[in-house]
C-alpha cells in the first residue's frame, strides 16, 4: 500500500492524487488502485518521479471515495502493468482527447529529456477543461489547443486539428490517447501520412494481469499486451471503435 | 515414434494439455489464440443461464506461490456464448464448455445449449468456491453430484466431465458419485477456499473476502486428489492445479491423470506455457523410453508394495 501525499484540483471534477512513494514505471503503463472497502480500478500514472500520481475524473463510487481520502491515508496499488509508450524517432506528435493527456504527459516529458522535439494536440470540450497545457509548455512541448465550442484555440475535434498540424509537417511517430472514436480517426489520418502510431486503449478490467479475459480486444488483452498498441496491431482490431465487453463479458457498442 | 496424442472420453487431443476453465476463456478469439499456442483442448469460462457481472474488484490477489481469485462466475449468459464457442473452435482444438447452475434442470438445460452451439464436451462446475448457491456449495454433496451428472448425461451425446472440489472430506466419494451418475470423466481439482488479509488495511483484500487459491501452492493437494480418485473410479481423470512445466504434468499423469489442465501458469508464463510443457514431455519420454502418454498414466500406483 502507498501513502497519500496530497490532492491537487486540476479542472472541474478532475483531481490529481500524489503518493509519498515513487513508482518505477514506463509512461503509458497503469496501476490498479484499491480504495479499501470500496473498489479497485485501473488508472494511468500521470506522474511517476519523484512521486506516483494519478489524475482522475470523479465519476462513481470508487473515484468519489478516492477523492475523499486524506494525506497520510493508505491506498492499495498493484502494478505497474502493461506495455507503455516507446520513443520512435525525434519529431513526435501527441494527440490527447480529454483525460487522454494523463498517460501522455509523462511520456512527452521523458521524450523531451531524451532530446526529442514534441508537439501536442490537446483537445477538450471547453476552455475550462483544458488539462496540463502549462505543464506541457514548461516541458518544451509545442501545444495546439482545440475545444469543441471554440472557447479556446481551434474550434472542433482534436482529430480535426491533428489533420491541420499533420498537413504542414512530417512526424516520426504519433502518440494518441482519448475517446476511441478519436483514436480511429487518428489511425486513419496517420495511415494517409504513412506515419506510425502508438495508441492507448481502455477496456473494463478485473484482474489487470492477463488472466480473466475481461479486457479482451480481438484475442489480445489491454491489461497485458496493451494498454498501448502499435498501429500494426490496432489495424487488425475489428472491435476498435465498435464494441467492448461489459463486466459480464457481453459485447456492447462503444 | 513418440506420440503425445491422447484419447479423453472419445475426444482426440493432439497432446495432453488443456486450458483450465475461467482463464482467458470468455471470448472465442482469446481461446483460439491459446489453442494456436499449443493447448490440446480448451475449456471455456463457466457459463450460466443469465449474464452475471461477478464479484466487485479486487477479485484477484497475486501471491508469491499462486493466485487467490474471487471472480464470482462473471459470464455473458448462455445465449450470448454460441458465437464465442464457434470462434474458439477456429483455433483447431476441441472446445469443452464449462457450465454452472444451481439445480439439475439448470445444468441439463445449459448442457443442451452448449451441445447445440458445437461444444465437443461439457464440464460441470461442481466446485467453484466463491459463488453463493453454485459450485462447491452444491458440489460437496455426493447425492447432488450424482443427480446433476445423471440429468446432464441423459440430455447429451457428447462427453460429460465433472469438475470436483478438494474442499471436502473425501473427493473420491464425490468422484464415485459422479461416476454413478454417468459422468464420462472426472476433473480435479478446482481452487481451494482461501483468504488474504492485508494488515495495513485491516481487512480482507478480496471484495468477496473469500476466494480460491490456485497455482504451485496447490499442486501437492491436486496430485493427492487425482491419486485417490484414480484408485476409486474407472473413468478417466483430468489433473488440474499448479501445472506449469512438464515435470508438474508428469506428477499428475503418473498419479492417474489422462491429461492435465493449466490455468494460473498462463499468467506467470503466458500462453507459451503449453508448448513448453509438451516439449518437456517429449524430452522426458525420449529419455525414459516411453512412446505414448497412456503408458505413463497411473504408473505411480504400481510402485506400491
Ligand atoms: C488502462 C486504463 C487506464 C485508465 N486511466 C484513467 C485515468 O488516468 N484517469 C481516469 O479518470 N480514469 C482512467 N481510467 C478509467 C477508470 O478506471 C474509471 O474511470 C474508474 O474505474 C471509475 O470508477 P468509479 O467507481 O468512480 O465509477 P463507476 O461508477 O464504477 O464506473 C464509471 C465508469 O468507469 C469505468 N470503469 C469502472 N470500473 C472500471 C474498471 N474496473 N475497469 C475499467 N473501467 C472501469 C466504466 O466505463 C464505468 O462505466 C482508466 C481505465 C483503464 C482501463
Ligand atoms: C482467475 C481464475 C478464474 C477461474 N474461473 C473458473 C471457472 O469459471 N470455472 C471453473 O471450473 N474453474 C475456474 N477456475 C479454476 C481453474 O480452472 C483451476 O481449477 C484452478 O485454478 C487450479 O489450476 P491452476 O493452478 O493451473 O490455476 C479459475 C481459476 C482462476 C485463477
Ligand atoms: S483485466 Fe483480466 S485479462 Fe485483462
Amino acid at each position: 500500500m502507498l501513502t497519500i501525499h496530497g490532492h491537487t484540483d486540476e479542472i472541474p471534477n478532475v483531481r490529481t492524487i500524489l503518493f509519498k512513494e515513487k513508482l518505477l514505471s514506463k509512461p503509458g503503463q497503469f496501476v490498479m488502485v484499491w480504495v479499501p472497502g470500496v473498489d479497485e480500478f485501473p488508472m494511468s500514472a500521470s506522474h511517476t518521479i519523484p512521486r506516483l500520481g494519478v489524475t482522475y475524473r470523479i465519476l462513481g463510487p470508487g473515484t468519489t471515495a478516492l477523492a475523499s481520502r486524506k494525506p497520510g491515508d493508505r491506498i492499495g496499488i498493484r502494478g505497474p502493468y502493461g506495455r507503455g509508450f516507446t520513443l520512435e524517432g525525434e519529431r513526435i506528435l501527441g494527440v490527447a482527447g480529454g483525460l487522454g493527456i494523463a498517460p501522455l504527459a509523462p511520456f512527452l516529458e521523458l521524450a523531451m529529456t531524451k532530446g526529442a522535439s514534441a508537439e501536442l494536440v490537446l483537445g477538450a470540450k471547453t476552455a475550462k477543461e483544458v488539462l496540463f497545457d502549462g505543464r506541457m509548455t514548461d516541458a518544451g512541448v509545442k501545444v495546439h489547443i482545440s475545444t469543441d465550442n471554440g472557447s479556446a484555440g481551434f474550434k472542433g475535434l482534436a482529430s480535426e486539428l491533428a489533420k491541420e498540424v499533420l498537413s504542414g509537417k512530417k512526424f516520426d511517430c504519433i502518440y494518441a490517447c482519448g475517446p476511441e472514436k478519436m483514436l480511429v480517426e487518428v489511425l486513419a489520418l496517420a495511415g494517409r501520412h504513412k506515419t506510425p502510431v502508438q495508441a492507448s486503449l481502455e477496456r473494463y478490467m478485473k484482474c489487470g494481469i492477463g488472466i480473466c479475459d475481461s479486457c479482451a480486444i480481438d484475442g489480445r488483452h489491454v491489461c497485458k499486451d496493451g494498454p498501448v498498441f502499435p498501429d500494426s496491431e490496432l489495424r487488425t482490431f475489428g472491435e476498435l471503435g465498435k464494441t467492448k465487453l461489459d463486466p459480464s463479458g457481453r459485447r456492447v457498442s462503444i | 515414434m513418440i506420440d503425445l496424442s491422447v484419447d479423453l472420453c472419445g475426444l482426440k487431443l493432439r497432446n495432453p494439455t488443456m486450458l483450465a476453465a475461467g482463464v482467458l476463456g470468455e471470448t472465442g478469439k482469446s481461446m483460439a489464440t491459446v489453442a494456436r499456442a499449443g493447448a490440446g483442448a480448451i475449456v471455456t469460462k463457466s457459463i450460466g443461464k443469465k449474464p452475471r457481472s461477478g464479484h466487485l474488484n479486487p477479485c484477484v490477489v497475486e501471491l508469491p506461490f499462486g493466485l487467490l481469485n474471487a471472480m464470482g462466475l462473471p459470464n455473458p449468459g448462455a445465449e450470448a456464448f454460441g458465437r464465442e464457442i464457434a470462434e474458439a473452435r477456429e483455433g483447431g482444438a476441441p472446445v469443452i464448455a464449462s457450465v454452472f447452475g444451481s439445480t439439475e434442470e439448470e445444468f441439463a438445460e445449459l448442457c443442451g445449449l452448449m451441445a447445440k452451439y458445437g461444444a465437443d464436451a461439457v464440464e460441470l462446475n461442481l466446485s467453484c468456491p466463491h459463488a453463493h448457491g453454485y459450485g462447491a456449495e452444491i458440489g460437496s454433496d455426493p447425492d447432488t453430484v450424482q443427480a446433476i451428472c445423471r440429468k446432464a448425461k441423459k440430455r447429451l451425446r457428447i462427453p460429460v466431465l465433472a469438475k470436483l472440489t478438494p474442499d471436502t472430506t473425501s473427493i473420491a466419494d464425490l468422484a464415485l458419485a459422479a461416476q454413478r451418475g454417468g459422468a464420462d470423466g472426472i476433473v480435479a481439482i478446482n481452487t481451494l477456499k482461501g483468504m488474504r488479509i492485508l494488515p495495513e488495511a485491516r481487512m480482507p483484500v478480496l471484495a468477496n473476502r473469500v476466494g480460491g487459491l490456485s497455482g504451485p501452492a496447490i499442486r501437492p493437494v491436486g496430485v493427492r486428489c487425482v491419486y485417490e480418485i484414480f484408485e476409486a473410479v474407472k473413468v478417466p481423470v483430468v489433473g488440474v492445479g499448479g501445472v506449469s512445466n512438464a515435470s508438474d504434468a508428469l506428477e499428475y499423469i503418473m498419479a492417474g491423470a489422462s491429461s492435465v489442465q493449466v490455468g494460473t501458469a498462463v499468467w506467470s508464463e503466458g500462453p507459451e506455457v503449453f508448448s513448453k510443457i509438451t516439449g518437456g514431455l517429449m524430452k522426458f519420454m525420449a529419455e525414459n523410453g516411453f512412446n505414448s502418454v497412456k503408458e505413463m498414466v497411473g504408473i505411480a500406483h504400481s510402485s506400491r508394495p
